[in-house]
């Protein structure tokens, strides 16, 4: 990777919890803590963990969406975290991002040709009514749908349909980046595996490049080209896909990828089955924030010591002190 | 890949002809579920023939609201006199219309007041947070504390007159009381909106909209200010009731309009002295106070169902 077209670089996003008479700040939740990672233009980096491990708040801080406590994000060689006004704003015509929830994406008060022509409109992308028009419909029909659909509303289709003008949408702008929070978790089996070719067809045509949040690690696996694993505001392991899944280092990674169903009932695998349930991230545990659930846990290292984030072979790196 | 990407819209080709009949407006939509709320529609009848009535009844029914006539005083409905006649021997019917007429529109205006106003407020608030928001719901706190009534009388005992002499004794008192009641009125509404600021802000489509660079002002007015008007409407339609009662307290306590505009609750009180003898007369403007409240409710109501999008009916 020479240079890399996102670089996030300890981010940190605490959400204060307010109290007392004088809503002083009791306490903080330590949702994102220190998180880097590197996305090549054209590459899809694939995110997982599971909720409330501050997956969705990283991907909202790259767009700014949600400010960053700390750290920085660069973006093709701009200091995201610096720009405000304009610059932030012109900043949404390279990136975009796709919801979870196809449901409440999409405004029900407007046409489908309005909630894909908006961005047309902020930006100044159509000169005339009539290429305004066409644009919407062009961008309809790439993302699979027709272009008598651009005046109906958004309660008249179903919930795949829906997600397509959620990537039409994203796509007005010709963005470089799209973060995918969680883009197909709300809908069927079936229609996944639509929307997950609709992704992949439209990088390959856009050149686009995808942070794919996501907590089904089947799906991640077969998007990403590499794959980062959060626990509880960090990430404990990033690794090529392949890598990831045939040769997991962090016990973390490990624990989840066995709790991935197998297709055929004579594989028998064994289990990890994690103790306890995942520690507050209003007070994350110190040193190692999975020792308290580790199997493999050395006492008192892991639990007095953060495990950096290290490089091993291939570029896979894992933060764990007795692995890697 | 490529193949499943094409599987969809072939896949959905066969429905969209059928979808086509269906395409309707959200506008349409509420309306097809209104006019499923019997009630609600037989509600729009009714208000919609009083309104009628007092825009085009003193036409139809050309009797003097102020001919006295000693002979016929605290007569019940006869043909001559429809709803009767008061102690002067005034005909009740041609002084329900015209009185009507005010009371209807103090109800229109003060709703429209209080929703404006509310909504103007509820709004800033919504979407300002922090020290702007605390210092409108401490005044919005501070004007549901009020007490409403005894305030409403010295207000209009104090400025009646000044504005009686700045625009004459109709308009002044009535933009008076529509000022009145609806400054004392956009409180619910100001805390509706606001709430419902509260929630749409956080929804997805308004997230969008910021990651799309849309600016605060877009974001108000397209996305969350729409979609915040189905229960303002409604609210609204119960102020203009509450309205309506209003004015009559006024006018029942005295203070309204001037004793010689017979508006419903004037007449009211007009009548209170002659229950036992005149029942009528305090029955007929009672009822059309009573129905025209009720209508509207009912109306209320209707538009609730039929603005709610996860209602199914």
């Amino acid at each position: 990777m020479s240079d890399p077209l996102l670089r996030v670089k300890d981010l940190v996003r605490y959400f204060s919890i307010k109290g007392g008479i004088f809503s002083r700040e009791v306490d903080r939740v330590h949702a994102v803590d220190g998180v880097s990672f590197e996305i090549a233009a054209g590459e899809t980096l694939g995110l997982v963990g599971e909720s409330g491990c501050g997956k969705s708040t990283t991907g909202r801080c790259i767009l700014r969406l949600i400010e960053p406590t700390a750290g920085e994000i660069w973006f093709a060689g701009r200091n995201v975290t610096a720009l405000g006004g304009e610059a932030l704003r012109a900043l949404a015509r390279d990136m975009q991002i796709i919801f979870q929830d196809p449901y409440a994406s999409l405004n029900p008060r407007m046409t489908v040709g309005a909630i894909i022509g908006e961005a047309l409109i902020i930006h100044k992308l159509a000169k005339t009514p009539r290429e305004f028009e066409e644009r919407i419909v062009s961008l309809l029909e790439t993302v699979g749908l027709s272009a008598d659909h651009m005046r109906r509303y958004p309660h008249e289709f179903s919930g795949g349909q829906r997600q397509r003008i959620g990537i039409a949408r994203a796509l007005a702008v010709s963005p470089k980046l799209i973060v995918c929070d969680e883009p197909v978790s709300a809908l069927d089996v079936s229609i996944q595996a639509q929307v997950i070719n609709l992704l992949e067809d439209l990088q390959e045509q856009f050149n686009l490049t995808y942070l794919f949040i996501a907590h089904d690690l089947s799906v991640v696996e077969h998007i990403s080209n590499r794959v980062a694993v959060m626990y509880l505001g960090r990430i404990v392991e990033i690794a090529s896909a392949h890598d990831l899944y045939t040769r997991p280092l962090h016990p973390y990674t490990e624990a989840l990828l066995s709790a991935v169903p197998i297709p055929d009932p004579e594989v028998k695998r064994q289990r990890i089955m994690l103790q306890g349930d995942v520690p507050s991230p209003i007070r994350p545990p110190t040193g190692c924030r999975f020792h308290t659930r580790c199997p493999i846990r050395e006492l008192p290292l892991c639990s007095t010591e953060s495990p950096p984030l290290k490089q091993g072979a291939d570029g896979h790196w894992v933060a764990c002190h007795l692995r890697g | 890949m490529a193949g499943s990407t094409l599987a969809s819209p072939t896949a959905s080709a066969p429905r969209a002809a059928p979808d086509r009949a269906r395409h309707v407006s959200p506008g349409l939509e509420a309306w097809r579920r209104f006019r499923r709320h019997r009630l609600a529609v037989a509600s729009v009848v009714v208000i919609g023939l009083m309104i009628f009535a007092v825009l085009f009844g003193p036409i139809l029914w050309p009797v003097a609201i102020n001919e006295i006539d000693f002979t016929a005083r605290l007569q019940g409905p006869s043909w001559s006199h429809p709803l009767g006649t008061d102690d002067l021997g005034q005909d009740i019917l041609a002084r329900m219309l015209y009185g009507g007429r005010i009371s209807l529109a103090v109800g229109l205006a003060a709703m429209v007041v209080a929703v404006v106003v509310g909504t103007i407020i509820g709004a800033i608030a919504g979407i300002s947070r922090g020290s702007v928001d605390a210092a409108l719901m401490w005044l919005t706190d501070l004007f549901l504390a009020l007490p409403q009534l005894p305030l409403l009388l010295v207000i209009i005992y104090l400025f009646r007159d000044a504005l009686k002499e700045l625009a004459g004794p109709e308009v002044g008192v009535f933009v008076l009381i529509v000022a009145v009641i609806g400054g004392f009125r956009w409180m619910p509404v100001a805390r509706l909106v606001r709430a419902q600021f509260f929630s749409l802000r956080e929804k997805e489509f308004v997230e969008a909209a910021r990651a799309l660079g849309a600016s605060t002002s877009r974001q108000v007015v397209r996305h969350i200010l729409p979609n915040s008007l189905g229960p303002v409407i409604v609210a609204g339609t119960i102020d203009v009731a509450a309205a309506i009662i209003a004015e009559s307290t006024l006018s029942f306590l005295g203070l309204g309009f001037p004793p010689d505009i017979p508006t419903w609750g004037r007449v009211l009180y007009d009548a209170k002295d002659y229950l036992d003898f005149a029942p009528h007369w305090a029955l007929f403007p009672g009822g059309a106070i009573f129905l025209a409240v009720l209508t509207i409710n009912f109306i209320g109501d209707g538009l609730r169902d039929a603005l709610d999008p996860r209602k199914v009916m």
